[in-house]
């Protein structure tokens, strides 16, 4: 993975000391709040329900193993002893105090990690697939121009205080795993004719209170243009985005309003004009340094044969369970990808104890090749294990509370942390979903079930991506009281769709029920090998309507 | 915050974050801050409500506390109760971890 | 107010006037519209002339004037706003414009950095501004990422420069 080098040090450390100065000035009352909130967001420093919250970045989803065990230090030291993974692949804390954010940043810094750009109208982190560098039809390794992206945005002049917030997602495999076209900008790392490596380029997709879903604008932009097409998408943005109505100021209102063809024309103007100045075109040598730290790791030449992980399948039905759902295919043989599931039945998705994390830490330190992956989806993943260890991976996460067998299936949830913690939510989206998961915590049932993702938020800001859960579930405040409206056939990947209204909203004590007879009705309907997203695409939103809400 | 601040509400009490650390407080009747929401003082009527709020303006000003606003309680039983979901949560911690927040520390929290 | 121009804290040597006052005698700083409609006037007073231009006015109106105006004053509304970081670098960048880029309305400390970055250089600040916050402020960050319109060297180019160096270092032994 990429480490730092004494500019990328002197960077943070810089910006460390220059937040230290700020929180002495605000203690010491020489500035107020409200000259002090916009920096202390543009340090990751919210303040939410409880206390205040530190969002740390987590570029493009890869950590280390001395990394996590940071966040675990500080989770005991300066939090309570956990964190919580989002679906932006950070990680936040929920109980810091702000007199000791400077030194939660010193110790940050010491392993090359920081909050920068985890809030404000700015570029965030660049968010990309977790199993990169070890699927199988990866074009390229989309974090090494993630890695470009990252650099190229921080502490970007012009762009620092942009309409609104920017989010940017690369995926390098036809498969999306980095949900790309829900992005402010969402770009695929693709190979021409001539075997040349480019960029398409998807604009003014997101969810939120108008859900939107990208459009392509870009259809090969060369390697060494990239920046220069980003930095045009930006300027069209910043000087025509609007600015008079924070629900219509993303990119996606602006790519609306004008239309794609407009934006891309603006888009293309611009690019022209910045490409003749040539300040912003890629040098190879830059690429290839780089592209250095994101090589292969020393990956042994193994067989696909593995008599002794079919016999400790055949042995231990949990294992198994574990092996079909948790694990996916590695573009080496002998190798495999292992998901960590962070959503036990009955718990808070995403939630990870700082125990846990050291756990974790462990097992990527010693079968993983010292790396690993926070998902979108709020699990991890280990992306590179030996398929011979894998049986010793999983013992010690069960251990630990770690080896639930659901990945993609109904209990792997999305959730936002809503009214338990959020000072913008209308309602609780934790409970929800731990309902959920203890209805459906029987492995055959959800085995039977299939692939089914369920996303929920507590408010329109649609951190939760309800928009693009299979079942989204939102919450609402209806006069003091928790409702919840449920959406149906949206989805996150390659095919990205945003759900449709089911109807009326339901209390908290219906909602599960009606879960239950959205998953009855699938299973009655559905034909041989359909996951639910085929038979809702399939038979439509009617036959649901008409059936969930008949009388008990 | 002033979606919190319901026009009708008969009772209220004010509610801010400690600036050093983000703890949730209350003003109390003898003018200083708790962190418990039993120890608050309720204002009856709208007049008593805006005297309530004026008097954080010296602890806004102090830098002791952050984003202070009106927030609906009742009294029942010699207990503040507040009436929302939002303030009910805010004053004992998160409904999923009753190991953590005020919940966990004071007595007198109200689930 | 303040005036800082390429880091020295000087006289204001503009006077802003709106669209209705009364010309005064010297340099003058003039919103975009009286521009527009007195134009031919304004540059047969042989005085420096300046031009603001408020947040939703695009400086491509005033591109082929460039060479009358002395002094072009981008309106900061709320600091929130950065249309003008972009203006300023079209400005300097794209259409050369080597006369002063003034940042003027609601231009904050932490934003100075950003501000130098784009090709201001001229700042109207806050009074309690000193020399020291300004550098302090200014001078946040030693290197920085990306190419703008200040002269700065980029981190790449830096690095370009440590590998160069570094292969001569071992072509000599």
């Amino acid at each position: 993975m990429y480490r730092y080098d004494e500019f990328d040090h002197s960077l943070v450390k810089e910006r460390v000391e220059q937040f230290r100065g700020q929180v002495a000035r605000r203690l010491a009352g020489d500035i107020t709040e409200d000259e002090f909130k916009p920096i202390r967001l543009m340090n990751g420093l919210y303040l939410q329900l409880h206390a205040y919250m530190l969002r740390v970045a987590v570029p493009y989803g890869t950590l280390s193993s001395k990394q996590l065990r940071k966040l675990a230090e500080i989770a005991r030291k300066y939090d309570r002893g956990y964190g919580h993974f989002t679906t932006r692949q950070n990680l936040q804390y929920n109980w810091p105090a702000l007199k000791d954010v400077p030194a939660i940043l010193d110790e940050l810094a010491s392993v090359e990690m920081h909050c920068i750009q985890t809030s404000g109208n700015c570029i965030r982190n660049v968010t990309s697939d977790q199993y990169a560098g070890a699927a199988k039809d990866e074009v390229e390794d989309p974090r090494i121009i993630s890695e470009v992206i990252r650099q190229w945005s921080t502490f970007h002049p012009e762009f620092s205080f942009l309409p609104r917030k920017f989010k940017i997602a690369v995926s390098a495999t036809e498969e999306d795993r980095a949900a790309i076209k829900v992005h402010d900008i969402g770009i695929q790392v693709v190979r021409n004719d001539k075997g040349e490596i480019g960029y398409q380029i998807y604009v003014g997709g997101g969810l939120g209170r108008t859900p939107m879903i990208g459009k392509k604008i870009g259809d090969f932009v060369p390697k060494a243009d990239l920046l220069a097409y980003l930095e045009a998408v930006m300027r069209v943005y910043n000087m025509n985005g609007r600015r008079d109505n924070l629900y219509k100021s993303r990119i996606k209102i602006l790519v609306h309003e004008i239309g794609a063809e407009e934006m891309q024309r603006q888009v293309e103007k611009e690019f022209a004009e910045i490409r003749k100045t040539g300040a912003l075109n890629l040098p190879q040598d830059e690429l290839d340094r780089i592209e250095a730290y994101f090589a292969d790791p020393a990956f042994e030449a193994l067989s696909d044969d593995a008599n002794d992980l079919d016999a400790a399948i055949a042995a231990d039905q949990g294992f198994a369970h574990w092996v079909t759902n948790n694990t996916a295919a590695h573009k080496k043989p002998g190798y495999a990808i292992v998901n960590i599931s962070l959503k036990p039945i009955g718990g808070t998705p995403g939630d990870c104890s700082a125990d846990q994390m050291d756990v974790v830490a462990g097992l990527a330190e010693k079968y993983s090749f010292d790396e690993l992956r926070v998902t979108h989806e709020q699990n991890l993943t280990l992306a590179h294990v030996r398929k011979g260890n894998l049986k010793a991976v999983y013992d010690a996460l069960k251990a630990a509370d770690l080896a639930t067998a659901n990945v993609n299936l109904i209990t792997d949830q999305i959730a936002c942390p809503g009214l338990d913690y959020c000072n913008l939510a209308n309602a609780r989206s934790i409970p929800i979903a731990q309902e959920i998961s203890n209805r459906f915590a029987d492995m055959e049932r959800q085995h039977d079930i299939g692939e089914l993702k369920i996303n929920t938020s507590g408010c329109i800001n649609a951190c939760g991506h309800h928009h693009v859960g299979h079942i989204g579930i939102l919450g609402v405040d209806k006069k003091g009281v928790e409702y919840y409206q449920v959406t149906l056939g949206g989805s996150a990947d390659e095919n990205t769709a945003i759900g449709d209204i089911l109807g009326p909203a339901f209390t908290e004590q219906d909602l599960p029920n009606a879960i239950e007879k959205i998953v009855k009705i699938y299973l009655d309907t559905r034909q041989d090998g359909e996951r639910f997203i085929d038979t809702y695409r399939r038979v439509g939103i009617q036959p649901f309507k008409e059936n969930v809400y008949e009388a008990h | 915050m002033a979606q919190h601040m319901r026009k009708g509400a008969k009772e209220q009490a004010l509610t801010a974050n400690r600036l050093i650390d983000g703890v949730v407080v209350y003003l109390k009747a003898d003018g200083t801050l708790s962190e418990s929401l039993q120890d608050a003082e309720v204002a009856e009527g709208k007049e008593a409500a805006e005297a309530l709020l004026a008097r954080a303006t010296p602890f806004v000003e102090n830098n002791e506390i952050i984003e202070p606003y009106l927030f609906e309680v009742e009294k029942a039983d010699g207990a503040i109760r507040a009436v929302s979901v939002r303030e009910t949560i805010r004053q004992a911690g998160p409904t999923v971890r009753l190991d953590l927040g005020k919940q966990a520390e004071l007595s007198g929290v109200h689930g | 107010m303040k005036l800082i121009k390429n880091g020295n804290f000087v006289e204001q040597d503009f006077v802003a006037v709106g669209a209705d006052d009364a010309l005064p005698d010297g340099a003058v700083i003039v919103p975009l519209e009286r521009w527009e409609t007195e134009r031919d006037s304004l540059v047969t007073r042989n005085t420096p002339i300046g031009v603001k231009l408020e947040s939703g006015q695009h400086p491509e109106r005033i591109r082929d004037d460039l060479d009358h105006l002395s002094v072009v004053a981008l309106d900061f509304p709320i600091y929130r706003n950065g249309r003008a970081y972009s203006y300023a670098r079209l400005l300097r960048d794209r259409y050369g414009y080597e006369g002063e880029v003034r940042a003027v309305g609601n231009v904050l400390q932490d934003q100075f950095y950003f501000m130098v970055r784009c090709g201001f250089d001229a700042l109207e600040v806050q009074d309690k501004i000193t020399p020291e916050v300004f550098e302090q402020s200014v001078g946040a960050f030693t290197y920085a990422y990306q190419a703008a319109a200040d002269d700065r060297p980029t981190v790449m180019s830096l690095r370009q420069r440590l590998a160069a160096r570094a292969g001569e270092a071992r072509a000599a032994q």
